[in-house]
């Protein structure tokens, strides 16, 4: 038998160090997330390199990303769908981030009555599947629906076909995803503030500071890997929308594309095949996500360097 | 005169605390977060004709008639079976497998144990759909196409980053006294895990579920790709079916709407804390 010292030193080695055993435990997670999710990811970047389907792929090494770029055709819907993912995601940047950040300056305000109800009423939006929100919003926005009634009341202006119009369609569900979304930054802005420190803000008071200023030049600045943070989720979930274009305006982005995003575009060349043939591009469909992948690694990263680089 | 100073900044410090313009603010924003929920719930109770000449007041003949012919009409059980299995099942091994690699990496200290930990990491950052058009294939390969195992592994590989991630995190967190009687009785690891990790976490296996929980049960996406056969639809996937089925019933809508979105909304209102929890832990998370 050994002494109670070796012993010691036994068990230290047993579990700190621990060695190689430990593999076993990571290794059923380790495969299933290689297999699912980071094999399919990387080999979809090959994949852009090929026409067809397995069994019958060719290599046909840049042209996809040529078609897509330069195709009359298709860079037209690609351009067209990239720009239109900028002007979801400048609203979800300027209109739900920064009501996020106004309702948790509110919503942490220590005097202020009724936080908790007011806070719960802001998430419930976040926990609607966006289908039913998307579904919901269309019926409202319909014309027949409420039309009748919004004349009688003398509002007759607000009757107008939203989701009908190219020059509005965009702009509405941009909003319905704002309305839906807006609790996110709210919640993780709460967070963010109840950590600042509260002799920070106190003696902020005593210095005589409006709570402009108190915002401005501490609570904001401290907040600032909150704000990247969002960004990049922001960023990230808006270049991967799909489900409330699906609802509201139909995988095409209709009214003549004026919805279509990155996803919606993604989804018609890679999964569904394009109206009316119908016979999906996985190549063009994987230059898209390889092309989303990129643009994804150049936005986050700098975000992630400018915002997160204090620790 | 001092005094009424005194008074005067007193009151005028009451009115500060009162927060008018705020409450005002909230209370535009409950009404607009609340108001087409309102709508969602009330129009389903209405007649067909009902709504059209009261959009937004409350039934004036309540009905279940939209909610019962919803419910003959169609697979209504089998799609939410379909669902809370997908759910159930993902999230189970989501937690077993996570909390697994947790035990390990927070134990495992070496070169190796790092790199895979920042490899799971990376999975935090970039979304799955990216993955999808290997996957769909991958699928097919297998022989998983319309089947509801397609969406178990998806959604596993999808919720194990986060999952390494919190639970890691947790584990290392917690204090290594906790284990030292074990080791001394000379307790093997599994046992460890089982008998004290595993009770320990239970509270980063709460948020890591509802984590989770919420955008497998809301997801659209890949139901809608690997799912085509009518008996594996999930309740989303068979509310895509309205579009050209009930286009002018729109009360029948409305209760199909509303029977899929409750659930989770109800399991939000019982335990809101939890779910704002678990919703911005994975803060990191796109």
């Amino acid at each position: 038998m050994q002494t109670t010292a070796q012993h010691k030193l036994k068990r230290q080695s047993r579990l700190d160090p621990g060695g190689r055993y430990w593999i076993w435990y990571v290794l059923p997670a380790l495969i299933m997330y290689c297999l699912f999710m980071a094999y399919p990811m990387l080999d979809s970047v090959r994949l852009s390199l090929y026409e067809g389907t397995t069994g019958a792929r060719t290599f046909v090494g840049f042209s996809n990303y040529v078609r897509l770029f330069t195709d009359p055709e298709v860079s037209a819907r690609f351009w067209g769908a990239f720009k239109n993912t900028w002007v979801f995601f400048a609203y979800h940047m300027m209109v739900q981030n920064v009501l996020g950040m106004l309702f948790a300056v509110i919503l942490t305000n220590r005097t202020m009555v009724g936080r908790q109800f007011y806070q719960s009423v802001i998430f419930i939006p976040c926990t609607i599947a966006v289908m039913v929100t998307g579904y919901l919003f269309k019926l409202v926005l319909n014309p027949q629906f409420a039309g009748p009634t919004l004349r009688s009341m003398g509002l007759g202006a607000l009757v107008r076909p939203w989701l009908g119009q190219e020059q509005t369609a965009l702009h509405v569900i941009s909003l319905v995803s704002v309305w839906q979304w807006v609790g996110i930054p709210t919640m993780m802005f709460v967070a963010g503030l109840q950590g600042i420190s509260e002799d920070l803000l106190e003696a902020a008071d005593i210095a005589g500071a409006n709570s402009w200023q108190t915002f401005w030049y501490i609570k904001y600045p401290l907040l600032l890997p909150v704000v990247g943070m969002i960004a990049i989720l922001t960023f990230v979930s808006n270049f991967n929308a799909f489900d409330i274009i699906y609802a509201m305006a139909t995988p095409d982005g209709a009214p003549n594309y004026s919805t279509d995003l990155i996803g919606s575009l993604f989804y018609r060349y890679g999964v569904a095949g394009k109206h009316p043939i119908g016979i999906p591009e996985p190549g063009v469909g994987a230059s898209i996500s390889t092309a989303v992948f990129f643009m994804l690694l150049l936005g986050v990263v700098p975000t992630l360097r400018a915002t997160q680089g204090k620790e | 005169m001092s005094t009424q100073k005194k008074e005067r900044k007193a009151t005028s410090l009451k009115v500060m605390n009162m927060h008018i313009p705020s409450h005002v603010l909230m209370v535009i924003w409950v009404f607009v977060a609340l108001f087409p929920v309102y709508l969602l719930i009330i129009n389903s109770f209405k007649g067909r004709m009902a709504i059209y000449s009261n959009p937004f007041g409350l039934p004036t003949e309540w009905t279940l008639d939209n909610y019962i012919s919803v419910i003959q009409g169609g697979n209504f059980f089998q799609y939410f079976f379909n669902s809370i299995t997908v759910v159930v099942v993902s999230l189970f091994v989501i937690l077993l497998l996570g909390s697994l690699a947790g035990y390990g990496l927070a134990h495992w200290r070496g070169k190796l144990s790092k790199g895979i930990y920042f490899f799971f990491i990376l999975g935090m950052m970039l979304p799955i759909k990216i993955a999808t058009i290997r996957l769909l294939e991958l699928m097919k390969i297998f022989d998983l196409f319309n089947t509801l195992w397609s969406l178990f592994f998806v959604y596993i590989a999808m919720g194990l980053p986060t999952a390494v991630f919190i639970l890691t995190e947790f584990i290392h967190g917690l204090p290594r006294d906790l284990y030292e009687a074990a080791y001394i009785d000379g307790a093997p690891r599994s046992k460890i895990y089982y008998s004290i990790v595993l009770p320990l976490i239970k509270p980063a296996l709460a948020t890591v579920g509802i984590y989770n929980l919420v955008p497998i049960w809301n997801d659209l996406w890949f139901p809608l790709i690997f799912i085509t056969r009518e008996d594996k639809k999930t309740v989303l996937l068979a509310v895509t079916r309205l579009q050209g089925q009930y286009s002018t019933d729109w009360p029948r809508v409305f209760a199909l709407l509303t029977l899929s979105a409750l659930p989770v909304i109800l399991l939000y209102l019982s335990m809101s804390k939890q779910f704002v929890a678990g919703l911005t832990a994975g803060a990191v998370k796109g």
